[in-house]
């Protein structure tokens, strides 16, 4: 049920056509229930009764260790209703924002992929499962910003975030391989239980920073952070959902889920608090110099990331709790914030902060949530993210690697936070109204119901923490190696802890948030002024590297493909007499060859009529009878086939030789005649590479059949031909049982082949520039 | 190029060569033969439709597009791997059915692959061919 559950989205997906051919609202509505039912299974099924650490185990690939391993803990399970429940309120908003876009159905297939992936990625236990759910993430959220992909902006973005985590994530792979060396395990329970095998490992640190580059490219962590706000291209339910929500959060899980095995290495936890603490602090400042208020969401979304990273970077257990409990309000209040952004957009058509203003009158509803949802990100008593704010800082008074800074750090960050929402959230409802064309209007309810319910949670969660409370304790004994049961039990989340210094923090930061927001005109005059200098940021490092590579890829294709097809066979040709006479001269022994072999009368009749059609396609002077003459060749060499015993190349090399011969005769049924032939001196090179080439092949033949073959895999197939695959035809059970997965792959390749001499004859020079 | 003799003999050649083809996929798995022969043959067959009466008619006979030929094949390739998901088996484990069929023997998954192997390939022989023979079209 759990597999099923996770893939329900993928089924979904490729039902969504038939769905829109019963119209698009009905369609739309019913492909939302789908997140919207997830959910309450999620929350019925494991959240309530005490069902949790349900696993399931279907075998996938047995030999390589790699099985259908899914596993729903507590830590899982967060997760899990943050996708779903974000899920069900950005599927049915878009119903309504995307309703006009002509690409609805294709919106749908993407993120319920999207979303089923992601699923993926929380609940299986397996690594390379998990790596492949990874990735389809990447290829969904890749389709989903450049989902307006008649714009450049948006295909530039969607490359790059493509190109970033993808090269993370290949890091990622080998991360995971290389703990695979170090344990010989695949799967995260077993991996977990073993820190102290892994951190003694001489490939520990390399295996570290490996899955830290697949997870600090998918959380946009510093240097990799410029995808993020460039991802902003994408629909905003699209940004609410993988750019707020889920996706990026999707390295902090992996970070949490594998802490087990890293935590208390000093290496990991330097890493990350470094990395997170850098992040945390140049992206909160960032979004101070944003006018756009999907960008400012964006880098504050960074911000938290950031946040989060340093949060399991501090690695105690209460950090980890203040890291789930930040987690789940930033689910809420950024999720509802883009909703809002996007409702902003549709209802006046700018998303420009300076151009809104005291929106509050025309969108009461929204106005209502967006309030709800800026006080819990700035951390405003009752919320949700008060809580996680007073957590946060407990956390980071906490003896730690860098004592005091990294406290310091986390103030500041949380100070910008408190602008960010005030800049992102309160003023384009207050104050003034203003706005830039007609009057704007209110979201309708399939939109606002989404954000509002978000919103409210947070206020919930705020009063009534303890429904949330158990379940983060259980996370957190999830992610944290040996945690002791007392610990665990004593975790509890309250919303009033006294008195005391950290609650005065709180109100300091609040405080001093409310000032800086006063005087914000001239303060932001000034931080827009600054810039840093264009060669510092990594994203020109990007450009470059991408430049360079489409320079490099310019000039092999010029040097290797130039368009001559007889220079292609030219290079095959030698590259292969090279590397087969190489290994042929030095390693191995010539002196088994011997030239005495009976031959009969009709191998050299066959033999007389090969060599002579050859030499009459070289000399001949017309198209046809060169192809004829071709034909010849072919179908002798299948003589000889069917004469040694392979019946079935034999035929299949007659039906091949015939096809080819017509394929030819079509062609040059057309063309003129040969117009002049190539030079003397050509022909002489050509002469002596195919000699040369003739000559490796027959020494190397000679080879192969002077030593023994070695019989067992005849046995094997023989015996087991009939017993296994219910065929007396070798040839043919090999292909259709034995190695169904390579014919598989071999005839997508020529299912790929035949679109491509469709898409090469088809593309005119006229269409796209292209000969 | 119009010929009466070769335009008469491939009205009865063409069906002939279709049922040899469908012999070869279904014999393959005892004797010679097999999906990717069968689909050669019953490509031939249609490339002889067309040289006797031109690709047009030929497209006309197929009546299909190929390149849904070359995707129902595929698919058909991809699921009869899949069938083995029902009992919780690995992908591309061979499922058999105990019945004996006159003419076919026993029928399994690997029968349905290599069905989905003919298709294909008869999807990309006429692909190219139509392809090609259009292009070259003055």
């Amino acid at each position: 049920m759990l597999l099923f559950s996770v893939l329900s989205g993928i089924i979904v997906a490729c039902l969504v056509p038939f769905l829109f051919k019963f119209g698009r609202k009905p369609a739309s509505i019913i492909i939302s229930m789908v997140p919207l039912s997830l959910f309450l299974y999620y929350l019925f099924n494991f959240g309530i009764t005490d069902n949790l650490g349900y696993s399931e185990s279907i075998e996938f690939f047995p030999a390589l260790g790699v099985n259908l391993n899914f596993v729903m803990d507590s830590y899982a399970l967060i997760f899990a209703l943050i996708i779903t429940g974000i899920g069900t309120a950005v599927f049915f908003y878009s119903s309504y924002y995307l309703a006009e876009h002509p690409y609805l159905d294709r919106f749908y297939i993407y993120i319920s992929i999207f979303m089923a992936s992601m699923l993926g990625i929380v609940t299986s236990d397996n690594m390379v499962i998990m790596f492949i759910f990874w990735e389809l993430t990447s290829i969904s959220s890749f389709l989903l910003i450049g989902f307006k992909h008649r714009e450049e902006k948006s295909r530039y973005s969607a490359w790059q975030a493509l190109l970033v985590t993808g090269s993370g994530a290949l890091a990622l792979l080998a991360g995971i391989l290389l703990l695979y060396v170090i344990t010989g395990k695949m799967n995260f329970s077993e991996i977990n239980a073993m820190p102290g095998i892994i951190q003694s490992s001489t490939l520990f640190l390399p295996a570290m920073f490996l899955v830290l580059g697949g997870a600090f490219t998918k959380s946009a962590q510093m240097p990799f952070h410029f995808w993020l706000p460039n991802a902003m291209e994408a629909p905003t339910p699209v940004s609410a959902y993988l750019h707020s929500a889920t996706m990026v959060k999707a390295g902090i899980y992996l970070m949490a889920r594998i802490n087990p095995a890293f935590q208390g290495a000093i290496e990991w936890e330097t890493t990350l608090t470094i990395f997170g603490g850098i992040t945390m602090l140049f992206a909160a400042y960032m979004a101070l110099k944003q006018t756009d208020l999907k960008r400012i969401l964006a880098y504050t979304t960074l911000s938290v990331l950031g946040t989060l990273t340093l949060l399991i970077g501090i690695g105690t257990p209460l950090a980890m709790q203040a890291m789930l409990v930040y987690l789940i309000a930033h689910a809420l209040y950024k999720g509802t914030l883009f909703l809002v952004a996007g409702a902003i957009d549709h209802g006046t058509g700018t998303r420009n902060i300076d151009e809104i203003g005291g929106l509050r009158k025309f969108m009461p509803i929204t106005a209502v949530a967006a309030t709800l949802a800026a006080f819990s990100m700035a951390g405003v008593l009752p919320l949700f993210g008060f809580i996680g704010k007073e957590l946060l800082y407990e956390a980071a008074l906490q003896p730690n690697l860098f004592g005091y800074t990294t406290f310091a750090i986390v103030f500041l960050a949380a100070l910008f936070g408190v602008v960010a929402a005030g800049m992102s959230a309160i003023f384009p409802f207050f104050g003034q109204a203003k706005y830039p064309n007609s009057k704007p209007h209110e979201a309708s309810f399939t939109m606002y119901s989404g954000y509002v319910i978000t919103a409210f949670l947070g206020l919930l969660f705020g009063l009534l923490p303890m429904i949330v409370s158990d379940n983060v304790a259980k996370a957190v004994s999830d992610i944290y190696y040996n945690l002791p049961v007392a610990v665990s039990s004593s975790m509890y989340l309250a919303l009033w802890h006294g008195f005391n210094l950290v609650l005065f923090l709180s109100l300091a930061t609040l405080a001093l948030g409310i000032v800086i927001l006063m005087f914000r005109k001239k303060l932001f005059a000034i931080i827009r002024k600054i810039n840093l200098p264009e060669y510092l940021l990594p994203s020109k490092g990007y450009d470059m590297s991408i430049s360079i590579l489409i320079a490099s890829a310019r000039l092999t294709t010029k040097v290797l493909q130039n368009g001559y097809l007889r220079n292609y066979i030219t290079l095959i040709l030698i590259t292969l007499l090279i590397l087969t006479s190489y290994s042929l001269f030095t390693f191995s022994d010539l002196s088994v060859i011997s030239l005495y072999h009976p031959v009969t009368i009709y191998e050299i009749i066959i033999a007389a009529i090969i060599t002579i059609s050859t030499i009459l396609v070289v000399k001949s002077s017309g198209r046809l009878q060169a192809v004829a003459a071709l034909g010849v060749v072919g179908i002798f060499v299948a003589v000889v086939f069917s004469i040694y015993g392979a019946p079935d190349l034999a035929m299949t090399q007659y039906s091949i030789e015939t096809l080819t011969v017509i394929l030819f005769v079509l062609v040059i049924y057309k063309l003129p005649k040969f117009m002049h032939y190539s030079k003397f001196s050509h022909r002489m090179q050509d002469f002596f590479l195919a000699s040369a080439v003739g000559l490796t092949m027959t020494i190397l033949i000679l080879m192969v059949t002077a030593n023994e073959m070695p019989t067992e895999f005849k046995e094997y197939y023989g015996k087991t031909s009939y017993l296994l695959g219910k065929g007396r035809n070798i040839v043919n059970v090999i292909l259709v049982d034995y190695r169904a997965l390579d014919t598989l792959g071999e005839i997508v390749v020529l299912s790929l082949a035949a679109l491509g001499v469709f898409a090469l004859l088809k593309l005119k020079k006229d269409d796209r520039g292209f000969e | 190029m119009k010929s009466i003799i070769l335009q008469t003999a491939t009205r009865y050649l063409l069906p002939m060569l279709l049922l040899f083809s469908f012999f070869l996929l279904f014999r393959g798995h005892n004797s010679p033969g097999g999906g990717f022969v069968g689909g050669l043959v019953a490509s031939a067959a249609y490339a002889l439709y067309s040289i006797a009466f031109g690709v047009e008619e030929a497209k006309k006979l197929l009546r299909i597009e190929p390149v849904y030929l070359i995707a129902t094949g595929l698919m058909l390739a991809l699921f009869s791997g899949m069938i083995a998901f029902f009992s919780f088996d690995t992908f591309m484990t061979a499922k058999w059915s105990d019945l004996n069929f006159p003419l076919f023997g026993k029928l399994g998954t690997p029968l349905l692959f290599d069905l989905g192997v003919y298709i294909v390939v008869i999807g990309i022989t006429l692909k190219i061919l139509f392809t090609i023979s259009e292009e070259v079209k003055p």
